[in-house]
């Protein structure tokens, strides 16, 4: 079992610095995803974390004790790499029980272990076979295999299912998340997919630039952004962002429209306003806040995608639930969820917003 | 690539290869033809094709009548000394280059490149005098030293190129799953760098078959003479013998052959990628 | 990403280096120290030696003119026909090699970059040369060359091309070929080997598309085949130049430099001098002549690469 601290953990290369002061705190069995775009610091952190990657400051601890100096084969961690790195010359019965064979277990525990982590894997039939024999979902369940073998006190994933077509991504996902159910083990994982993120975490951390932007669960990220990045990454299809003047009370757009926005204290210093396409309405023309021309519509059987250009204001997207009869070239009205809405300051943080009340 | 080709080109494509294949074989043949043509017969069909008789003799008085097995037994512990020893070190040296950044590693692979293009036989003389100094001049030891330094760089380039090709992962999951760096080495990159390893044995091992000129100058003692010198030696010394010699000459290609065609498969991806890799 | 300057140490942090950051400096170094050490001993303080002695006389042979010599032995070197003799040898030697073995390769390299029966098999047979040891290729040639037992005076005098079946290696006009011959013969597969090399990594895809695109065999092969190959071919070219002309084992074994020092080139004049006569410090400042040059070809060689290779 594992409770982690990172304290002002830091790492460079030479002069440049990947990653500035990370503070993370860890509960034991807690399932953290980190996310960012590519070269955020996400993988080099998780590295970290393994002792694969020397920790240029700061302090690292596992259970109260500092792990900077111990060796990855010490810290008792798993890691699912990507590439799923099974060892090509080995079959597969003897890479889920690599792990033993060095620490010295005797054969017939090894044949145990690695017969009951094959069963619940469905891997029993293929235990004689070479990784270059297997397909990929099923070297993606042989690298987790050899992860859970070992019962060690958290698992690191490394973008585990990036290699995967997307039917497959989902399937091996719900293993995951299963598997966390049963162990109820430390598992950190590192991706650049926001869906996995979402339905995978209890909490997400959100990296870019080598700092830590926001941490919390995926509602609070989706709710509650910190700030413009996170509001832009997190949430499928991404956020609007348009450019606003803070006013009493409210914001007032480029195209002159004012949107009242009555749960935040203060907009003062708004410069922009965010709304994520599935808190603006579709209205008829004339109707809404602001006055658009459908460019195009997409159909999804669920939703509706509007892509609209709206007046004065450029382009914005728009997703109404379910179908409407909207078509290329409509012009439309579009009135904004007001209390969904987020507004940003000339530094990109979100202005806080007031409780909730419903 | 192009699928439809007319027969015409196509036949000039198989003339051509033709031609390539008996331009690279020819003297081939004929240095075994020679060696097989009875003595009697050399000077009065020595330039036919194909010889009237053919006989073993030459080959049996090289090898039981001459210094010969003594040269050849010499030139193996060479060569094998060299391709084992270079083979080690460069390992380890590629390995460095492929999976570590370090200061100075610009430095040390440039200090190689260095190596790679000043004309060898600007050190022969400094080579000498100081093996000479050491008194070591006629050993085979000197030699295996000397030609494992000459052949390190190129080597280590192979190797690095090779150890390239395994993820990092690999080793990374090993040390995880509980290894240290060195048992990860042996137990997860080792195996896979089998082949790799035996190109670059190979390719060393036929480097230091046929260095001539520095075994030339370190070596003068027939007993410790290597197979390059001895035949050398031979040949200005018995420059009638034609049939002994070229005899000879067929036994010294025979491990060359070997190690050829065993890192044939690893030429075209092997040589170019360590060759030009810098 | 905004890019910040290193942080200073904060009062207090401690800035001591962790045992595993000492593992990690200095572990790539236990991998490379026996590497270092050996080509440091053996070549690079050598390389040093060398270079001094050309600065010196010694002779062997003659020792008691041992000393600092300044650039007497260069100033020898500049009045000494056979260099220069020598040096038009070692143009023309590294000259007609290369460009034979380069375009021989090339041919042979495209020729094998298709499938045709049993190409195994024939590419392993046509690479076969270059496995020979270098002496015995050159006492294979020489022994071709001979009017005694090689076949090759007696086709030339067959086809008019040599008045009678003489001994080619001793006339001082044609020696040289000798030689050459040789050279093409051992180094037409490392040509073919590297551009094989590199036509199998063009992408096909591209030849599908210039095909499309209407492109003739001819424009698939100036238009796409040669930009791509032209990296190599330049790295090839320049490391293989470099190497002909220090490559002495052929002409040594094959002619000694002779007839009337007909074939010495710079670098088995290097040989001879520091093996025949044991005169290092002039066989230094001629390795060190030759190095010179080697540098000046090998500068203007990138600077023209720089210009013309784009990918």
């Amino acid at each position: 079992m594992a409770r982690m601290e990172l304290r002002n953990v830091r790492k460079s290369y030479g002069s440049v610095e990947v990653l500035r002061d990370i503070d993370l705190d860890i509960d034991d069995g807690e399932f953290i995803v980190l996310v960012g775009p590519s070269g955020c610091g996400k993988s080099t952190l998780l590295r970290m974390i393994a002792g694969l990657e020397p920790i240029s400051g700061g302090d690292f601890l596992i259970d109260g004790e500092r792990m900077n100096d111990v060796r990855p084969r010490d810290r008792d961690i798993a890691m699912v790499f990507q590439s799923y790195a099974l060892y090509p010359h080995m079959d597969v019965a003897r890479n889920m029980g690599f792990s033993m064979e060095i620490r010295g277990a005797p054969a017939e525990e090894r044949a145990r272990r690695v017969a009951e982590a094959a069963r619940t894997l469905g891997l029993d039939t293929l235990l004689q076979r070479l990784p270059k024999e297997l397909s990929g979902g099923q070297r993606q369940r042989v690298a987790m295999g050899r992860a859970i073998i070992r019962d060690p006190r958290a698992f690191l994933f490394d973008e585990p299912l990036s290699n995967l077509d997307a039917a497959l991504r989902v399937e091996m996902r719900l293993e995951i998340a299963r598997l966390h159910q049963r162990l109820g083990t430390t598992m950190i994982y590192v991706t650049h997919d926001q869906v996995e993120a979402l339905t995978l975490a209890d909490r997400i951390v959100v990296l870019d630039g080598g700092d830590i932007q926001q941490v919390g669960s995926p509602l609070d990220l989706y709710e509650r952004p910190a700030n413009r990045f996170v509001a832009r990454f997190i949430g499928s299809p991404t956020m609007n962002v348009v450019p606003a003047t803070g006013a009493a009370g409210g914001v007032r757009l480029a195209d002159g429209a004012r949107i009242a926005l009555p749960h935040l204290g203060d907009a003062g210093n708004a410069v922009e306003l965010g709304i994520r396409p599935e808190h603006i309405d579709v209205v008829g023309a004339g109707a809404g806040d602001l006055e658009a021309t459908a460019e195009l519509v997409e159909h999804l059987g669920s939703d509706t995608n509007v892509y609209a250009q709206v007046d004065g204001l450029g382009p914005m997207m728009v997703r109404v639930h379910g179908n409407i009869a909207a078509r290329a070239g409509d012009r439309l009205g579009l009135k904004i969820q007001a209390r969904n809405a987020h507004v940003f300051a000339a530094d990109g943080t979100a202005l806080r917003r007031a409780e909730r009340s419903a | 690539m192009t699928t439809r080709s007319s027969p015409l080109l196509s036949a000039a494509r198989y003339l051509a290869l033709a031609l390539y294949l008996g331009f690279a074989l020819f003297p081939l043949y004929w240095l075994l033809k020679i060696a097989l043509t009875p003595d009697q017969l050399i000077y009065t069909e020595g330039t036919r094709m194909l010889p009237t008789l053919t006989t073993l003799e030459n080959f049996r008085t090289v090898v039981f009548q001459t210094p010969f097995l003594s040269y050849f037994r010499n030139s193996l512990v060479v060569s094998l000394g060299t391709a084992a020893v270079t083979t080690l070190i460069a390992a380890g040296a590629g390995y460095a280059f492929s999976r570590f950044r370090f200061r100075g590693k610009k430095l040390i692979i440039g200090l190689m490149l260095v190596t790679q293009m000043f004309p060898l036989l600007m050190i022969i003389a400094p080579i000498y005098k100081m093996v000479a100094a050491l008194g070591m001049l006629n050993s085979l030891t000197s030699l295996i030293i000397v030609y494992t330094a000459f052949n390190i760089p190129f080597a280590t380039f192979l190797m690095q190129s090779f150890f390239d090709g395994i993820p990092r992962d690999l080793e990374e999951a090993a040390m995880m799953d509980g290894c240290t760096r060195f048992q990860a080495l042996r137990k997860v990159v080792f195996p896979l760098t089998l082949p790799g390893l035996g190109a670059t044995l190979g390719f060393v091992f036929t480097a230091a078959w046929s260095e001539l000129l520095f075994a030339l100058m370190l070596i003068n003692s027939n007993e410790t003479m290597t197979f390059p010198v001895g035949l050398l030696t031979f040949v200005s010394k018995f420059s009638v013998d034609w049939g002994q010699m070229m005899a000879a000459g067929v036994l010294a290609l025979i491990p060359s052959c070997i190690f050829f065609i065993f890192i044939q498969r690893y030429l075209v991806q092997g040589l170019t990628s360590g060759a030009v890799k810098g | 990403m905004n890019v910040r300057t290193p942080t200073t140490v904060a009062p207090g942090e401690t800035r001591a280096r962790s045992p595993l950051y000492w593992r990690y400096a200095v572990e790539p170094f236990v991998y490379l120290s026996p590497a270092v050490i050996l080509i440091t001993l053996v070549m690079l303080v050598p390389l040093v030696v060398g270079i001094s002695y050309s600065f010196q006389s010694i002779a062997i042979l003659n020792p008691l003119k041992t000393g600092w010599v300044g650039f007497d032995n260069y100033a020898a070197l500049w009045s000494d026909g056979k260099f220069w003799t020598a040096l038009g040898n070692t143009l023309w030697w590294t000259v007609a090699s290369v460009t034979l073995q380069f375009g021989l390769g090339l041919g042979l390299a495209l020729l094998l970059n298709r499938h045709f029966h049993f190409r195994r098999i024939v590419q392993a047979l046509v690479f076969l040369p270059w496995a020979v040891p270098t002496f015995l290729s050159a006492l294979t040639w020489a022994w071709l060359f001979n009017p005694v037992i090689g076949p090759i005076p007696h086709w030339l005098a067959a086809l008019g091309i040599l008045a009678e079946p003489e001994n080619i290696l001793g006339d001082p006009d044609l020696a040289m070929w000798g030689p050459i011959a040789a050279n093409v013969w051992f180094g037409i597969p490392f040509f073919a080997i590297t551009l094989l090399a590199a036509l199998q990594s063009i992408p096909g895809d591209l030849y599908e598309a210039a095909e499309m695109d209407g492109a003739s065999a001819w424009q698939c092969f100036t238009k796409i085949t040669l930009p791509f190959l032209a990296p190599m071919i330049a790295i090839t070219v320049m490391l293989r130049t470099i190497w002909i002309a220090n490559f002495a084992d052929l002409i040594f074994v094959m002619t000694g430099g002779g007839p009337a020092n007909a074939t010495q080139i710079l670098s088995s004049y290097v040989f001879t001098t520091a093996f025949r006569k044991l005169d290092f410090g002039y066989a230094s400042a001629i390795a060190v002549a030759l190095l010179g040059l080697l540098l000046v070809y090998a500068a203007i060689l990138l600077k023209i690469r720089q210009k013309f290779v784009k990918i």
